[in-house]
């Protein structure tokens, strides 16, 4: 640390942080890796679909793809707000 | 038999076509026969990089089109003998290669005994990067260590074990390696950039490769030499270590470590 380098603001030590949301984004982007193109738009109208009626997060509704022996099935699950009635709509 | 090595990234501006020139050269310095092709269509610059921008007559493009044949197509290079440039067109036709067109030419290559096509792949996913890849043997994916960088690169491994002829046909997986460039030891010790070891857990893989960030490398696109020519660069000596390793030999990584700096720059910072 030289004498001048006080004249200088010091960037902040970051690369733990990068690591960290790298280590997520990139596990969560694996896991859909493989699957139709069409599973993101899907999954993303049902959301507005289920959001006409229900108050849900972005990440309430979960859509997958599983494969079994020479059959696919589209998972499609629904996480709702407790204890909240519908909102007609 | 021909190998084709697939120099890509996802991300544009990581140093693909400037890792592109280097291995191909330093393929060429050990003594092998090398054609390095710029898939970049559009977007034409390998030339500028190897130097030879001026000597472009005829282009990948045409050679596909049957409007030229490979060999009045291929510059070769002034420095050495057995290296060969096939450059991009400059035609704005996106649709202007074709995977049957650029098997072809990869075809063309291996009959002339050509022992490695390296192919600089444009950035992004689409279309031409998908040709760049898709016949490949080796993939040399280049990465910074920087968050964007890293993710596009996971999102390119991805492909590279999907959507290619080895994986279609179900044959033995392309041979990845990752290569780290822009890498600053001191900042990584500082905490400000993610260290080998840190993108190497994120992505699964093993670095074949680390090339310290050095004015170098802007230096020897300057003057369109390939900066592996460069024997007093730290960039250039790890560009030979790279190439040593993917031919096999194994080597220890350098210039990872930080520099130390001298008492002046102690006190007086720099």
């Amino acid at each position: 640390m030289g004498i001048l380098d006080f004249l200088k603001r010091k960037p902040e030590a970051t690369a733990g942080v990068a690591k960290e949301r790298l280590r997520i984004i990139v596990a969560q982007e694996r896991s859909t890796r493989g699957g139709p193109d069409y599973l993101p738009l899907l999954r993303n109208e049902l959301l507005e679909v289920i959001r006409k009626y229900v108050n849900v997060d972005v990440d309430a509704v979960n859509v997958t793809l599983d494969r079994d022996s020479g059959h696919e099935v589209l998972e499609l699950s629904v996480a709702l707000p407790d204890g909240k009635p519908a909102t007609s709509a | 038999m021909t190998e084709i090595i697939v120099v890509t990234s996802g991300k544009g501006g990581v140093g693909k076509t400037t890792t592109s020139a280097s291995l191909a050269t330093g393929l060429a310095l050990e003594g092998k026969k090398v054609a390095v092709i710029d898939f970049d269509v559009g977007l034409r610059n390998l030339d500028l990089i190897m130097g030879c921008e001026r000597r472009v007559v005829y282009d990948f493009v045409n050679v596909v089109h049957g409007e030229a044949t490979l060999k009045q197509a291929l510059i070769k290079d002034k420095r050495h003998e057995t290296l060969f440039v096939l450059a991009a067109s400059q035609t704005r036709d996106k649709d202007a290669l074709t995977q049957e067109g650029v098997e072809k030419v990869l075809d063309e290559l291996t009959k002339e005994n050509f022992d490695y096509v390296v192919c600089d792949s444009p950035a992004g996913i689409e279309k031409g990067a998908h040709l760049a890849m898709y016949f490949a043997d080796h993939a040399v994916v280049v990465v910074n260590p920087e968050v964007s960088s890293v993710r596009d690169s996971d999102r390119i491994l991805g492909l590279l074990a999907s959507k290619t002829r080895r994986a279609e046909k179900g044959e033995t997986p392309i041979k990845q390696h990752l290569l780290l460039t822009r890498y600053n030891p001191n900042r990584v010790e500082a905490g400000e950039m993610l260290s080998v070891k840190d993108v190497e857990d994120i992505l699964g893989i093993n670095v074949v490769g680390v090339i310290p960030e050095s004015e170098n490398v802007l230096a020897a696109s300057n003057a369109g030499v390939p900066v592996i020519l460069n024997d007093d660069s730290n960039a250039g000596l790890a560009y030979k270590d790279t190439v040593a390793r993917i031919l096999g030999r194994e080597l220890p990584l350098r210039f990872v470590e930080p520099v130390k700096k001298g008492f002046l720059k102690r006190v007086f910072g720099g």
